[in-house]
């Protein structure tokens, strides 16, 4: 029986194990306790339930983020800021050889809608897709309550600077606690003595003790923005969930403790290199491969962007060279 | 209950990853370091160590006091290591940045306009350098900053000194 949640969102009544299986497209998406199965007309894939929606809750919260979600080296998503693809081996080399891989678009409000479906229907009140694994429950067995709470959180998107009039506020105890691997890091403030006049443009805030109580993992938030320039500064502890394929170029500035950078092949996921990032490192991830990140210790990392929205077109066709700099 | 040390770099103590390349050319991913670049800059140098079209990161080592400095949009300086002061004035009307200047440039001498306000930053800290301001740095110690901004006509690019290239 197909059961319609809303105009968009094609979902079952819950299955053996109590959750709904979702229609979208060509797709179908169901769960069981340990595992999330996807098919398409030219084949099928299994993912380990808390690693497919911990991926999820990135590509939902980041309303398919810039370019290539891929949920691992099979399904993801691209993002054309107005529509996404849905895909299944488009990006991997074996299942393009093998005519096995499918891709369908929507709009991005439905294919949203489904996910976020998807999302609130799999996620049992246990489990935090934004949490790391040690500081979450687990998200397997048969479907036992929800935790709308997380797979809801606001993101953060500061319009001029964290702690500026109107603007993104800073975090304190009450709401954001130090996160228990950044105990060390010094909370202190910057002396900030304005003229009378000026108080709402003579402005500073401690970056490294606002991230310290983060409490959400690998999720990019935008604390300053100089016209498209953005700094989204993030925590990072043990595996970025997606493997991003990039569409323009992006920056890492690794601001604590360390990270380590697996690098592939944007289209057919071929090893590229491995980026080792300690303190005060910075490296560009040129426009054409995929990356994904390995933090042993929590981590701040600040990722910058470029969010001109004529970028992809640029890179796509070639206008632009797929690394930022020759020298 | 484990002790976790979270580590930061510094002029005096930093040490460097790298590319470990597999099948790939180590210059197409520009990779360098904060405190590496500002140990060998002279002081208030505005090294670009990233660049994504015309928005650049700059690397400066603040020592001492800065020139003034102008600009017509908004920058946003990151103290990563040490402890810089900051004084920021608004710019007369004939102090403005001609048309189209992105980044800053030199002011020549004292601004004219009203002060602002002051800033101490240390380690973390991020600053506003709002637009239409002049602003100096000032630093007893060197102290190393972190500047978001547009390429100007002080930005200076040393990808190749800066840069691993094998």
């Amino acid at each position: 029986m197909t059961l319609l949640m809303d105009t968009d969102v094609i979902a079952s009544e819950p299955n053996a194990h109590g959750y709904a299986e979702f229609t979208l497209g060509e797709f179908h998406f169901r769960r069981d306790e340990y595992f999330v199965y996807v098919k398409w007309p030219t084949g099928s894939h299994v993912m380990s339930a808390d690693a497919f929606l911990r991926a999820m809750q990135r590509d939902v919260a980041w309303n398919f983020f810039y370019g290539i979600v891929n949920f691992d080296g099979v399904v993801g998503t691209v993002n054309h800021y107005g529509t996404v693809d849905l895909f299944a081996g488009r990006y991997n080399d074996a299942y393009r050889k093998a005519e096995m891989d499918h891709v369908e678009n929507f709009q991005s409000e439905n294919i949203k809608a489904t996910f976020e479906g998807m999302l609130a229907d799999w996620t049992n009140a246990s489990f935090d897709p934004f949490a790391s694994p040690e500081e979450t429950g687990s998200a397997f067995g048969d479907k036992n309550g929800s935790n709308l709470a997380a797979v809801t959180r606001r993101r953060v998107a500061s319009r001029r600077m964290v702690s500026c009039d109107d603007d993104e506020q800073l975090r304190t105890d009450a709401t954001h606690p130090i996160n228990r691997m950044f105990a060390d890091v010094p909370q202190d403030s910057p002396s900030v003595e304005p003229e009378p006049g000026f108080e709402s443009e003579v402005k500073a805030y401690n970056l490294f003790a606002y991230l310290s109580r983060s409490d959400v993992t690998w999720n990019p938030s935008v604390v300053s923005v100089c016209k498209d320039s953005l700094y989204c500064p993030t925590t990072e502890e043990y595996i970025l969930p997606i493997i991003h394929g990039n569409d323009r170029v992006e920056w890492f500035v690794q601001l604590s403790d360390e990270i380590i950078w697996a690098v592939e092949d944007r289209d057919t996921g071929a090893a590229r290199t491995r980026v080792v990032m300690k303190p005060g490192d910075v490296a560009s991830m040129p426009a054409n491969i995929r990356h994904q990140g390995y933090a042993p210790k929590r981590a701040m990392l600040l990722v910058w962007e470029n969010a001109d929205g004529a970028l992809p077109e640029l890179y796509a066709t070639g206008k632009l060279p797929s690394h930022p700099v020759d020298f | 209950m484990p002790t976790y040390v979270t580590r930061f770099g510094s002029l005096d103590q930093y040490e460097k990853g790298g590319v470990e390349i597999i099948d790939d050319d180590p210059k197409r991913y520009t990779f360098s370091n904060i405190f590496d670049v500002a140990a060998h800059s002279r002081p208030y140098e505005k090294v670009a160590v990233g660049k994504n079209r015309q928005y650049v990161l700059e690397a400066i080592r603040a020592e001492g006091d800065s020139d003034w400095r102008r600009t017509a949009h908004d920058e946003f300086a990151l103290v990563m290591d040490g402890e810089v002061e900051v004084i920021l004035h608004r710019l007369s009307p004939d102090e403005e940045p001609p048309e189209g200047t992105q980044g800053s440039i030199q002011l020549g001498h004292e601004p004219a306009g009203p002060r602002m306000g002051r800033v101490v930053a240390r380690r973390g800290h991020m600053t506003l350098l709002p637009a239409h301001a002049a602003y100096r740095f000032r630093a007893e110690k060197p102290a190393v900053l972190l500047l978001q901004t547009i390429e100007g006509a002080d930005t200076l690019y040393r990808w190749g000194e800066i840069c691993q290239t094998h």
